[in-house]
């Protein structure tokens, strides 16, 4: 327990130094929101316009930067991130509150697919040390050394260009209305299908070696041998001793993945036009949208931070000898 | 602590019925052209209640033996030829070479089970010893209910000197002599008939080899399994074990009973043994070691292995193999040297 709190403490204050950093750094470079308005209308606006976009952007007061940290905090806790002016004037939270949910729906379950698939594959791979199952492995890491936007392009053109089975681009199809309904969720599916196959089959080669090699580590310990000598059922010899055991590298590693759900999928959106975060910061960046990008950062940096937690908490819940005494 | 002159039990197993037979067995590692031949036609009987003491230096094939017994030699070790066969308490002795997955899988740790060299290494860290001791009641004894299954684990646990409560520890948790322990509950777990000890002691210090040997020595009269305890330290078998087995280069070279062995080595290599170790009780004597180092497996010289190292080789040691056979008049000793072939000098 004291453990956990003590990690816990450690996380709350790298939060706090990272919304700090995610607070100066927009601060520190040249120019502000209402410029980048002003060169986007190529001095289309008048001074009347600029002076009521200053007061919009709260930037005709003259406050100090510890007034702005303070009031910085005060809108963070109230959930306000500002207008986003891609979307204006839309607030920030609430364009991240539509687009999170997509990257976290494709991303997160074509995460979890593939580090089951992968996983599962490696347990027999390295168990079965020799046979057909190592022909794979060529196969999979030549897969994950193709970069991932090609291998989505060449999906697109393959199987919605040259075989027009799935959708090219989009969540799902915008003549319906967004909703719980069969017709709705089916479409989505249906335009998930193929940037999730492609995200699995590229992520999943990394989970078949780390498994493989690490059971093929363990299957020579001296206690595997034991477990064999005591004439144990072969499956539990193999999930019980050595899975088991080769997991733990694996499991960290799943856990931090699951930080960059939110942060590491901008290519997968930006090839498939996915209406989640990632396509938003694309839009955001190109449109120099400070507090859209802002907005997005904050929820990378607390997912990598919720992420790195989890995985430290997984690994005492699974490995004794990291728990302390007491 | 009783010597083999002193143990009562020493007549008696020397006329016991053999439970395990090991007949001509060849082991090499890897196979075709680079095959290292590491088991050279062994034939060793272990017999019903003794203790069995398999000596040698490293490499010379104690523990390839103890594997091969069990079929748990990992790749690229094969059982080339030979036999095995287990004799079960009254009941026809059974081929171990020749049994099918399933068979094996039930005979292990039922009829044999092993204490295995590393007493570090032979738990696994992420289980608890409860988990550890009952998966084998459980994968052996299906009708065991659960809550037996946890006595029967403290019962154990309690045999060799541990308390109960430390059942819910992890490997991590327990000294290097604890773990050992619990390893030998294990090995007891199911009352086999055989548990082979491969250096069980070799990781501990001497005080905590001590406990465990007399402890052994208890377990043994109370509970009457036979033990083939392998080890370098050849004067931890002279007090301990009935009758003891020399290994050099893959071949047994000498088996007679500990006492004989001890006043009087007939190989050339049993005799640098005994002087490589500080006896533990009588006279003191010359410590010599054994020059030259063991015979490389891959290189293995002609003739006697041992003849390069051979203070007394002479004609026939570096071009014939002397076969092992019996010394003299005594049906229990024999040894694999031309000294002692006097009678059998025709043969090639």
């Amino acid at each position: 327990m004291k453990f956990v709190l003590q990690r816990l403490a450690f996380y709350l204050l790298t939060a706090w130094a990272a919304i700090t950093i995610n607070f100066l750094i927009p601060r520190l470079m040249p120019g502000d929101p209402v410029q980048s308005l002003i060169a986007r209308y190529q001095g289309q606006l008048s001074s009347k316009s600029i002076a009521s976009l200053e007061t919009l952007f709260g930037l005709d007061q003259d406050r100090s930067l510890w007034q702005q940290y303070l009031d910085y905090w005060a809108n963070l806790a109230r959930g306000d991130l500002g207008l986003s002016f891609t979307f204006f004037p839309t607030p920030v939270s609430e364009v991240m509150a539509q687009s999170l949910p997509w990257t976290l729906a494709l991303v997160g379950t074509t995460t979890l697919i593939s580090f089951l698939i992968g996983t599962g594959i490696g347990i027999f791979a390295g168990w079965r040390r020799g046979s057909w199952l190592d022909g794979l492995l060529p196969v999979t890491t030549f897969i994950s050394a193709i970069p991932y936007f090609w291998l989505g392009l060449i999906a697109i053109s393959l199987f919605a260009v040259q075989w027009p089975i799935f959708p090219a681009a989009g969540g799902y199809d915008t003549s319906l209305v967004p909703g719980l309904d069969a017709a709705f969720l089916s479409s989505a599916l249906y335009h998930a299908v193929l940037p999730g196959v492609t995200i699995v089959l590229s992520a999943m080669a990394g989970w078949i070696l780390g498994m493989r090699n690490m059971m093929v580590t363990v299957s020579s310990e001296d206690y595997v041998m034991v477990a064999q000598a005591k004439g144990l059922p072969e499956r539990r010899v193999m999930f019980s001793y050595a899975a088991r055991n080769a997991i733990l590298p694996n499991v960290s590693g799943f856990a931090l993945s699951l930080g960059f759900i939110v942060g590491g999928t901008l290519l997968v959106e930006m090839v498939f036009s996915y209406p989640g975060i990632g396509y938003v910061l694309f839009q955001g960046v190109n449109a120099k949208d400070y507090p859209l990008m802002q907005g997005v950062f904050l929820i990378i940096t607390l997912a990598v931070l919720a992420a790195n937690l989890l995985a430290d908490l997984l690994y005492v819940l699974l490995d004794p000898r990291t728990r302390k005494e007491g | 602590m009783s010597t083999p002159e002193t143990t009562p039990v020493t007549t008696d197993v020397a006329t016991a019925p053999p439970v395990l037979e090991i007949s001509s067995l060849c082991v090499d590692y890897g196979v075709g052209q680079g095959a290292v031949r590491a088991l050279h036609d062994v034939d060793l009987t272990l017999r019903r209640g003794e203790v069995l003491g398999l000596a040698g230096e490293s490499g010379s094939g104690k523990s390839t033996l103890a594997y091969a017994v069990t079929r748990l030699l990992s790749p690229p070790g094969v059982i080339t030829g030979g036999d095995v066969r287990y004799h079960p308490r009254g009941g026809e002795p059974v081929d171990v070479l020749a049994m099918t997955p399933q068979e094996l899988r039930a005979f292990r740790w039922q009829e044999i089970s092993i204490v295995f060299q590393g007493a570090m290494n032979s738990l696994n860290p992420v289980h608890t010893v409860r988990t550890q001791l009952t998966d084998v009641l459980k994968a052996h004894r299906p009708g065991m209910s659960r809550t037996e299954r946890v006595e029967r684990a403290r019962e154990l646990l309690s045999l060799v000197g541990i308390s109960p409560d430390r059942l819910s520890a992890y490997p991590h948790q327990l000294s290097g002599g604890m773990r050992q322990r619990v390893m030998i509950a294990m090995a007891l777990a199911l009352e086999p008939e055989v548990v082979i000890m491969d250096e069980p002691t070799t990781a501990l210090d001497v005080v905590m080899q001590r406990q465990i040997l007399r402890q052994l020595v208890r377990l043994r009269e109370e509970l009457g399994f036979s033990v083939v305890f392998i080890t370098h330290d050849i004067s931890l078998l002279i007090e301990f074990s009935d009758r003891i087995a020399i290994m050099y280069g893959g071949r047994i070279v000498e088996q007679a009973g500990a006492a004989e062995i001890y006043r009087d080595p007939r190989h050339p290599y049993s005799d640098g043994l005994l002087h490589s170790f500080p006896a533990l009780r009588g006279p003191r004597r010359e410590l010599t070691g054994i020059p030259g180092s063991p015979p490389d497996l891959k290189a293995m010289p002609p003739g006697c292995a041992f003849h390069p190292r051979c203070p007394k080789a002479f004609d026939p040691c570096d071009r014939r193999v002397p076969r092992l056979a019996p010394v003299g008049t005594d049906t229990d000793r024999s040894v694999a040297c031309w000294l002692n072939d006097d009678r059998r000098s025709g043969e090639a």
